[in-house]
């Protein structure tokens, strides 16, 4: 079954195919989400489908520039000997 | 039934370890904790171990719900945990980690503040040898940092206690009221240092990437959770832990993605992670505190489980950084497959454990309408998903091929990863008897349709987002400054201003060096006569000294019921004796002089213990 498993994801053809399959995954996934019982909504995104795959890529991209940009423009990343200078 | 106190097993059991040896060595090992599993597991309810003590009541034993369950998953973490360490051949490091999970046991079983509290520095110490045990120079020298930073909790924590103590004359363990009284606030910072909030958690993410591979697993197990279980004990409802706690959930996101160290990546995902509960124990609900309890449950358990894949990877490859990582998928399937099952878990999918006890602190922030925690958390938990399961796999298990062929790591290694994974996976499709032990009644049900959606949603898109920005965040060769720098480089910085005008004299300075050799000289001389003759410098010294060597003396002190008041006296008047320094400074007089050199001669032995 290991060797199944590598063997698939050393061929690059299937990488393709798992491409596919994320994004068909990804179409469900807000599909699916449309048509669940939203019974507790406490605040008012709660009711909006959809919602959670929007916040998730919003964080997601927020996250990811600040950080760097943090780290970059703030002076937090140095160099690797930074300390034994 | 009579009951046994569980840490007995270990903290006296690892006085054995150095005279067993092979095989033998290798089954007291297992057999220890697998005894202190049953012990907890066959508790009751109830309090036991009652001793009298200075007419206050020592507990060793305060059984309730709360403290069986960190008894539970502490239990089974060091039957994890020892069980990844079966091949390694340091007694002391067995030795050590005997230590740490007796203490921390006996820390979550401890009914008052003195027993508490010594198992508490057991516990600072023990851990520390962990650090040491690389025998490397920045092992060693991350371990003297973490010790120091562990003291200084050590010290505020006990005199928080004493304070307590004068104040209420309890030394019980229990629900502290919010009086805003130095007490509360001293004790509150020995908690939440171990709890590793930021700006007191720099010790965390510094000395476990430094600690042998095997010993980061018990770290990240042991010193943040044991602080959990006291915070949900003594703080539940500080309003100051919400936002403490929100804001460390995206501190350490932040710091995740600047990371190129695998374990320190992992290290920053803990003060996010520990960040939840620490959410959970402000707001202090039934359903808060039960989320928090679940949480370090669940959390203990896959968190290990990374740091027992990051350390598969070190201790096979012999690297660490990102960088130098990547295309092991080929060699090391299995360890990859496990370390997944520990990333699914922190990122709470749908089916592993962390969906069942993250979830809760998330409602409950939704109960009590908190809009702002519950959308700061939620995309922490984004974060959580885009590190600990995508960036930190994708760079070392897959991205460029490093060419590194290493082989799957030994086979007790894997045995330990599969017992975490297992459980997480357990927990996950099955909540129902983690929910049963919790310390409160759960209503809340984690499978339901919006709710599975909803998450599915948010970590499916994170992955699209990390995907269409991973040139973004390709790993870099770089270290991140924290707040460890102020005692690292801060030294440095307060040194640079004391040379610098000496250096722009230069010509003076032979002239700068008779006069204050000379009068050093004279005024070390006049001080040594005033230390026996001056009742100030000597309070001060006598304090200083009983504060800070406190841990040792305090332990001694115990079987003496005179010199305990002598502590809280030497304390009370090392407060009069300070405000007496500070007004006499201003007098000229010799012997305050002598306080301030005495001063700087701290400043420099710690400058050259960091330097």
């Amino acid at each position: 079954m290991i060797k199944r498993f590598i063997d698939f994801i050393d061929n690059a053809e299937n990488i393709k195919k798992t491409r596919k399959l994320f994004y068909i995954i990804l179409i469900l996934v807000i599909f699916s989400d449309f048509f669940v019982h939203r019974e507790h909504a406490a605040f008012f995104w709660d009711k909006i489908p959809g919602w959670g795959a929007l916040y998730g890529f919003i964080s997601c991209v927020l996250i990811i520039i600040v950080s760097k940009f943090i780290g970059h423009q703030g002076g937090v990343m140095k160099d690797e000997n930074y300390y034994d200078k | 039934m009579s009951w046994f106190h569980p840490s007995i097993f270990l903290i006296f059991g690892a006085f054995l370890i150095p005279f067993l040896s092979g095989r033998v060595l290798k089954a007291y090992l297992v057999m220890i904790p697998a005894l202190v599993i049953m012990t907890i597991f066959l508790m009751s309810p109830g309090t036991y171990w009652i001793y009298n003590f200075l007419g206050n009541e020592i507990i060793f034993g305060k059984v309730d719900k709360l403290s069986l369950i960190f008894g539970y998953v502490f239990s089974i973490m060091s039957l994890i945990g020892i069980t990844y360490a079966l091949h390694v051949e340091d007694k002391g490091q067995h030795m050590a980690g005997f230590l740490y999970m007796g203490s921390s046991i006996g820390v979550t079983f401890a009914g008052d503040y003195f027993t508490l509290f010594i198992f508490w520095e057991i516990m600072a110490f023990a851990s520390a040898y962990l650090v040491f045990a690389r025998r490397e120079k920045k092992a060693v020298e991350a371990g003297f940092r973490y010790i120091l930073v562990h003291i200084f909790g050590g010290v505020c924590l006990l005199g928080g206690i004493i304070l307590r103590y004068i104040g209420t004359g309890s030394l019980l363990f229990g629900p502290i009221e919010h009086d805003s009284s130095l007490a509360f606030y001293l004790i509150l910072i020995g908690f939440i240092l171990n709890a590793a909030v930021p700006p007191l958690h720099a010790w965390l993410t510094d000395a476990y990437p430094e600690a042998t591979v095997t010993g980061a697993v018990f770290m990240s197990a042991f010193t943040t959770k044991t602080a959990v279980y006291v915070l949900v004990r003594a703080f539940p409802g500080t309003e100051i832990l919400v936002w403490l706690g929100t804001m460390m959930a995206l501190y350490g996101v932040v710091y995740a993605v600047l990371e190129n160290d695998a374990r320190r990546l992992l290290a920053y995902h803990i003060v996010s992670q520990v960040g939840y509960m620490v959410t959970g124990v402000g707001m202090g609900t039934e359903m808060a505190l039960n989320g928090s309890v679940s949480h370090a449950f669940a959390h203990i358990l896959y968190k290990a489980l990374l740091f027992m894949g990051a350390g598969a990877v070190i201790h096979m490859t012999g690297k660490r950084k990102l960088t130098e990582l990547g295309g092991i998928y080929k060699t090391m399937p299995l360890t990859f497959t496990l370390y997944m099952i520990g990333g699914f878990a922190i990122s709470a999918f749908p089916l592993f454990s962390g969906f069942v006890s993250k979830s809760m602190v998330v409602a409950a922030a939704s109960h009590e309408h908190r809009p702002f925690v519950m959308l700061l958390l939620t995309m922490a938990s984004s974060g959580t998903f885009l590190h600990t399961g995508l960036k930190l796999p994708y760079y070392m298990f897959f991205g460029k091929d490093s060419g590194i062929r290493a082989k799957e790591p030994p086979t007790n290694m894997l045995i330990a990863m599969g017992m975490a994974a297992f459980l997480c996976i357990g927990i996950g499709v099955f909540p129902g008897p983690l929910y049963s032990v919790l310390p409160y009644e759960v209503h809340f049900d984690p499978y339901t349709g919006d709710h599975v959606t909803g998450a599915l949603g948010m970590l499916m898109f994170t992955a699209l987002g990390f995907f269409m920005l991973l040139k973004r965040l390709e790993p870099e060769p770089t270290i991140s400054i924290d707040a460890d720098w102020f005692y690292r480089k801060g030294s440095r910085v307060f040194m640079w201003v004391a040379n610098k005008p000496i250096a722009a004299y230069e010509g003076y300075i032979g002239e700068i060096y008779n006069l204050w050799f000379t009068n050093l000289t004279l005024k070390l001389s006049d001080f040594l006569w005033r230390v026996f003759d001056s009742r100030i410098i000597d309070g001060i010294v006598n304090s200083v000294a009983s504060i800070y060597l406190g841990i040792t003396s305090f332990v001694w002190r115990i079987f003496d019921v005179r010199v305990i008041d002598g502590l809280v006296n030497n304390f009370a008047e090392f407060w009069i004796d300070f405000g007496g320094v500070a007004r006499l400074s201003q007098t000229g007089r010799v012997r305050n002089y002598a306080f301030f050199m005495l001063l700087g001669g701290g400043i420099l032995i710690s400058y050259y213990l960091f330097r």
